[in-house]
């Protein structure tokens, strides 16, 4: 018997999955997540999890792991110390950035400006000089370079970063700076740019690769501890590593380009969707994944999901691959207030967090949450099957009486209002990857999970005209599918910036094949023979003298056929989707990248039985929930008694241990053979 | 005759009684739909001015031509007013022509498209979007030149034109126009871009319409502004007492034919409910092109912005509070210049406009003060004929010191405008004969003060093909003023290192300077003011700063701050120094200037190697010739 295991380190969580490969059964766990080493809450979990299967833990194969380490060490700044060498002239190349300040006119007044990543006092600069085109201009002065790498290694750095003018073009400077460094202190693990981001824009490419530098550290020592921790417990599985933009990375991968994992964790959501919805037959959909501060949304087109070139983590955006995951601070604990000066009412991005969390969990909270809302209107049950915690309506209702008191309305009517402003809040999120990207969301179904996401699942598929809206099992462990069942992939890059009468395609074949080799090397080494490997390319073109670029994707056998005549043609009309309009100019390709992937993971998801429509023998009781503004009554559903086949109609209220699912009034919820509920409009 | 809306379906909209939900969510789909029309900008247009430097500026309006969300305020009202014609389904208006549309863009370089939005017949609303067109031909690449006399010499100016009649495109007039501008494949498409901006807009607003109801969505716009009038009318209220005026000048330092500085000067007082502010003592408007055509709607915008800000940053901006604020701008002076006077350059005075507000509101409520700013997009123009026989072209807009605020200290090298950012300069050698030797901060060149101002930027553009370049700066005889006890911030310079190793200071504002391969243009924008007493700033933050390179052990004496070699603080001699320094300080001023303009006059050719300039001199009558031919024409027009 093998086994996979998929492992999702939250905040407040750590969910595991254990997946028979033989025949797709699967057992969950949940255990608390151990901040201070996260690598203890999933071993604990590991445990847990195969003591419950009674299967011996060392017949599991592979461990797939998307992790929010990364993202942490950014977000709490615990990252390590690095020092920076810049060309001479560019030492506050961070501190400048792009000279943006978010917000308004006048926004400058209020905006806090965050401290540069490598602090400017540890920056140091290389007397060289590359031109645009990849010459050396001046030679590197290597006396002068070694004074500096002493002084910064007095000055005790952790970790070092190479980032010099127009190495995009050329990193030889960048090598030998790295050689330097590493006489001169080899304990000390050194970024280069030219290796971590060959592309143009030196903000850009400096940030990331010091990004790189500062979670590398911290993100090497994780996967080395959570490696050597299995082996010593007779796992002798492959440990892989969920990256930003979907694909698996081996522990080497994520030792060497830790800045690929640093949205490890959203991507297991998107992942985990994208299987069930590949089971459940739909391949266009709009994920919603809503936990207690925020909500992440996602597109997902013809089974694949978008990716952007671009990664952000609180203040720090770089470079890197990452699926268009979009975050909006709405989630069960976002706080609802009413301003005195304009009487509006708004939602977030103030949250409760988890501690003292929303004023029902009587943890001493007593501002009114978006789950308080909930509560109050009906659709959270005082206690939650298979849950040990209970709510305190009354504290909920407390809480958002202050908001009524405030907008002049009743109790009820201000706990919709709060759902309706939160709603609207995810709405704008979610029409940032369909819309503003030229999708029509009708075109869409809409996949919502996380803990509060099937609360508000069926509101959002009305508003964004979504259907149908989907409710996987366990919508709360669904990451943990997702890091069981992606795929290998490793991907190369180079910046070209070269107008198509400047090259040709058999310039351009010859890189595919020079980044394919590369691209092949991380994937070679987790033992996959080639044949098992599929490759892809991506082209970002525009028009000459545009900033934007649009990535087109293509394979081998496209460009032997069509060539870069072809590509552009393809870039035309998807220019012409996105903005109306094509243009009669020249085309450049800006960078090429080959992905090479691993084979699939073919998982079979469990089957339920087959029974008829009628759920009653699910039905806890009938309970009171507010709705369309008035009090109506609504079935509260146990999901593990229903059955494939049911049809619960809303309103209806179906709970389990993990998460609750809302029916609204007009839609019925069919439950399909995988254990789905499929949330549609009545009469569709 | 003002502009004549036709409907097919004339039905007035009926009020609505909207719940508090609706409206929210009407308010936050407005601003998606704002944010909308810049990303699909930023991504299309091909100027660098718009899609690196997001030099541009969105407005969704009601029926009326309120602004309901943007950033400039309505320019709805004077464009009705001096638009004789038409306004139709179907229609896309274009101008570029400051005179024909009362200042709503403020030189020939802003194409401005707008979009009046139909639903089943009716008007709901505008659409509108402006954004900065690289070049528009004129006498100058770039076409802002500083000496023009009239704008006739700044490129084609696009009077109010249907582009689109009926949703067709007037190719033959696009043409005509796109044939003055030397770089037309950028126009086209940045037009393009501002289209399909306002389209993106109106589809919007129609999505609304069709799941809220055409009178829901009326009423919310409406609704929109009186929540806004309610929040600023309270502002307003609270914050500035009956009857005490107030007032605050500022300075434009040249007109770059050697006049200057010019008075930018502003009484701000309240009468009831209404703020008044009051330009009467502002200069005539300057023989060159520094005038900035003030559009008195968009001041007011500035002014809610900056008062809104700080208390509810989350509300949207609109045109509610208008009839709250009175502007007075007389005819004549710089600030409405009377038509054909040259407009191009008016980034100096748009940009100090912004310091004029702060000095004013900053007298009434402390909360505001800021100190002077980096007032101004300074702009840099390289053009010439590359080896390849190829033409290039260059525009960019440069940024320097925040000024030092009540939060904190202003950030160094960083944009007052919303949403610009730099051009990285790995993008400019890759298209441009330029190598950039230095991008860095000027250490010590912001205000010393509790909170510092933001230092400036200097940035070394070095030719790599023989050239001519176009410099617009200013602050070079006036300081950045401090507030509150903190000091000004350096002044701008600008220096020429030829080949040969001899060094020219370039006057702030020339053009036609012709460049050979290997010369250095060392350009220098300047530091933010100042925010309170530098003495009371924490001495362990200045060791810091001088570690890092921001502040030097000299610069760190200018807030009685001794550092020793290890710099680490020198307790006692800072204790000693502060002292010293606080006791020969007679008192705290509100705002230090670095002097009166007379004394910054005598002093300048010492200090800035640069001739004072002359004391402008208006011919009086030539300004009451103009304004009175404007009011003849005005009242031809109106038929009295």
């Amino acid at each position: 018997m093998a086994y996979r295991l998929g492992v999702d380190v939250g905040g407040t969580f750590t969910d595991l999955l254990l997946i028979d490969e033989g025949n797709g059964k699967t057992f969950r766990a949940k255990v608390p997540s151990t901040p201070a080493d996260s690598s203890i809450g999933v071993l604990n979990g590991i445990e847990r999890v195969c003591s419950d299967a009674g299967v011996d833990s060392s017949s599991i194969t592979h461990v797939m792991h998307g992790t929010t380490v990364a993202t942490n060490t950014v977000l709490e700044g615990k990252g390590a110390k690095v020092g920076l060498v810049t060309t001479e002239g560019y030492r506050q190349v961070l501190q400048i950035a792009r000279s943006f300040v978010p917000g308004l006119l006048a926004g400058w007044i209020i905006w806090p400006k965050p401290e540069p990543l490598a602090p400017l006092e540890l920056t140091v600069e290389a007397k060289e000089r590359m031109s645009a085109r990849g010459e050396i201009v001046r030679e590197l002065d290597e006396s002068d370079l070694r004074k500096q790498i002493e002084y910064l290694n007095s000055r005790g750095i952790e970790a070092l970063t190479v980032s010099l003018f127009n190495a995009y073009t050329n990193g030889v400077t960048e090598e030998r700076i790295r050689e330097i460094s590493s006489e001169i202190m080899p304990d000390v693990p050194v970024s280069i740019s030219s290796e971590v981001l060959p592309e143009m824009y030196e903000y850009e490419r400096a940030i990331t690769t010091v990004a790189n530098s500062y979670i590398a550290p911290k993100v090497r020592l994780y996967v080395a501890n959570l490696d050597s921790e299995l082996r010593k417990r007779g796992i002798e599985a492959d440990l892989h590593i969920l990256r930003s933009d979907g694909g698996l990375t081996s522990v080497e991968g994520a030792r060497n380009s830790p800045v690929n994992v640093l949205m490890s964790g959203p991507a297991g959501g998107v992942a985990g969707a994208l299987w069930v919805a590949k089971n459940a037959g739909y391949k266009n959909l709009l994920t919603l994944d809503m936990g207690g501060t925020s909500t992440d949304v996602a597109l997902i087109q013809e089974g694949v999901a978008r990716r952007r070139r671009e990664t952000t983590v609180g203040d720090v955006t770089v470079r890197a691959s990452s699926l268009d995951v979009r975050t909006v601070g709405a989630g069960g604990g976002s706080i609802a207030h009413v301003p005195e000066l304009t009487k509006a009412l708004r939602v977030g991005p103030q949250s409760a967090g988890a501690d003292p969390g929303p004023a029902a969990y009587g943890k001493g909270g007593d501002q009114p949450t978006v789950t308080d809302a909930n509560v109050v209107l009906g659709f959270l049950p005082e206690s939650l099957v298979g849950g040990d915690m209970k709510m305190d309506i009354e504290a909920a209702e407390k809480a958002v009486q202050t908001v009524a008191d405030g907008l002049g309305l009743g109790l009820k009517e201000a706990a919709a209002g709060i759902i309706d402003i939160v709603n609207e809040n995810m709405f704008g999120a979610l029409r940032l990857v369909s819309v503003e990207q030229g999708f029509d969301p009708r075109d869409f179904a809409l996949i919502a999970f996380g803990g509060a996401g099937p609360l508000h699942g069926n509101a959002l598929g009305k508003l964004m005209g979504s259907w149908p809206v989907i409710i996987p099992p366990s919508p709360g462990v669904l990451c943990a599918y997702g890091d069981a069942t992606t795929r290998l992939t490793d991907e190369a890059a180079r910046s070209l910036v070269r107008k198509y009468s400047e090259t040709s395609d058999t310039e351009v074949q010859e890189l595919m094949d020079e980044l394919t080799s590369a691209a092949r090397v991380a994937i070679d080494e987790a033992g996959i023979s080639e044949n098992d490997q599929t490759v892809h390319y991506e082209i970002d073109l525009r028009y000459h003298g545009q900033g934007l670029v649009l990535p087109i994707v293509f394979s081998a056998s496209d460009f032997k056929n069509g060539g870069l005549a072809q590509i552009s043609k393809r870039f035309d009309e998807e220019h012409t989707q996105l903005f109306t309009f094509a243009l009669d100019v020249e085309h450049e390709i800006v960078t090429l990248r080959a992905i090479v992937q691993g084979p699939e993971t073919i998982v079979e998801a469990s089957i339920l039985d087959k029974a008829g429509d009628d759920p009653s023998s699910a039905l806890i009781k009938k309970n009171i929930v507010f709705v369309d503004g008035r009090e109506q009554e609504a079935g509260l559903y146990d999901r593990a008694k229903l059955h494939a086949g049911n049809k619960v109609k809303g309103p209806a209220v179906v709970t389990e241990m993990d998460s609750t699912t809302v029916i609204l009034p007009g839609h019925i919820g069919e439950v399909d053979q995988y254990g789905n509920i499929i949330i549609q409009p009545s009469g569709a | 005759m003002p502009a004549k809306v036709i409907q097919s379906d004339e039905t007035p909209f009926k009020k609505i009684d909207l719940d508090p939900i609706t409206l929210d969510i009407i308010e936050s789909a407005l601003k998606n739909a704002r944010y909308e029309m810049d990303a699909v900008l930023y991504r299309t247009a091909m100027s660098p001015g718009i899609r690196e430097q997001h030099d541009e500026f969105p407005m969704i309006a009601n029926p009326d031509g309120d602004m309901v969300v943007g950033q400039f305020g309505s320019f709805m009202h004077g464009f009705k007013r001096e638009y004789d014609g038409t306004i139709e389904e179907g229609d896309l208006f274009l101008t570029s022509d400051p005179y024909s549309c009362a200042g709503a863009i403020s030189h020939a370089n802003d194409w401005l498209v707008l979009r009046p939005m139909y639903y089943e017949g009716r008007l709901i609303g505008y659409a509108s979007m402006f954004g900065h067109m690289s070049d528009v031909g004129g006498k100058t690449p770039g076409s802002l030149p500083t000496d023009a006399n009239q704008i006739y010499e700044e490129g084609v100016v696009v009077p109010v034109v249907k582009i689109y009649k009926n949703e067709e495109l007037q190719e033959d007039v696009l043409n005509v126009i796109l044939h003055q501008c030397r770089m037309p494949h950028w126009n086209r498409s940045d037009f393009n871009a501002l289209i399909a901006g306002v389209r993106l807009a109106e589809k919007r607003v129609i999505e609304l319409c069709e799941r809220f109801g055409v009178d829901s969505v009326i009423t919310a716009m409406d609704e929109l502004l009186d929540r806004n009038r309610r929040a600023m009318l309270h502002l307003i209220r609270e914050s500035v007492g009956e009857d005490e005026k107030v007032y605050f000048e500022d300075y434009i330092c040249d007109d770059g034919v050697g006049n200057g500085p010019y008075t930018m000067a502003c009484s701000m007082w309240r009468e009831g409910d209404k703020l008044i502010f009051d330009f009467e003592k502002t200069d005539p408007q300057s023989v060159s092109s520094i005038n900035f055509l003030l559009n008195e709607e968009m001041f007011k915008m500035f002014v809610g912005v900056y008062m809104i800000n700080i208390f509810d940053p989350q509300i949207m901006f609109n045109d509610g509070f208008y009839e709250y604020i009175d502007v007075r701008i007389p005819p004549g002076c710089m600030l409405k210049p009377l038509k054909p006077a040259a407009l191009s350059s008016r980034t100096h005075a748009l940009a100090r406009t912004f310091d004029v507000l702060g000095g004013l509101l900053g007298q009434r409520a402390p909360d505001f003060m800021v100190a002077a700013g980096f007032s101004d997009s300074p702009h840099f123009f390289y053009s010439g004929y590359d080896r390849k026989g190829e033409w290039y072209q260059l525009y960019q807009i440069g940024f320097g010191g925040i000024p030092g605020r009540p939060i904190g200290d202003g950030p160094d090298g960083h944009s007052l405008w919303p949403s610009f950012t730099n051009v990285p300069n790995e993008f400019l050698e890759a298209y441009f004969p330029l190598r950039i030797e230095n991008y860095e901060t000027i250490p010590d060149s912001g205000g010393p003060g509790l909170h510092r101002g933001g230092n400036g930027v200097k940035i070394s553009y070095r030719a790599l093909e023989p050239g001519e370049m176009s410099l617009h700066d200013d602050r070079w005889l006036t300081y950045p003023w401090g507030v509150n006890g903190g000091l000004p911030g350096a002044r701008s310079t600008k220096i020429l290192e030829r080949t040969d190793g001899s060094k020219e200071i370039m006057p702030s504002k020339c053009d036609h300077v012709l460049v050979e391969e290997g010369d250095i243009l060392h350009f220098c924008t300047w530091g933010g003011g100042g925010w309170g007493d530098p003495y009371e700033r924490d001495p362990a933050l200045l060791a810091l700063e001088v570690d890092r390179g921001l502040v030097t052990i000299d610069g760190a004496k200018r807030y009685g701050v001794i550092l020793k070699d290890d710099l680490s603080v020198d307790e006692k001699a800072t204790e000693q120094l502060r002292e010293k320094l606080r006791s020969e300080r007679k008192e705290i001023p509100l705002f230090d200037r670095g002097g009166e303009i007379e004394e910054l006059r005598e002093r300048c050719k010492d200090e800035t190697g640069l001739d004072a300039p002359k004391a402008p001199e208006f011919k009086k009558h030539v300004i009451k010739m103009l304004r009175e031919r404007q009011e003849r024409v005005k009242a031809q027009a109106t038929g009295s």
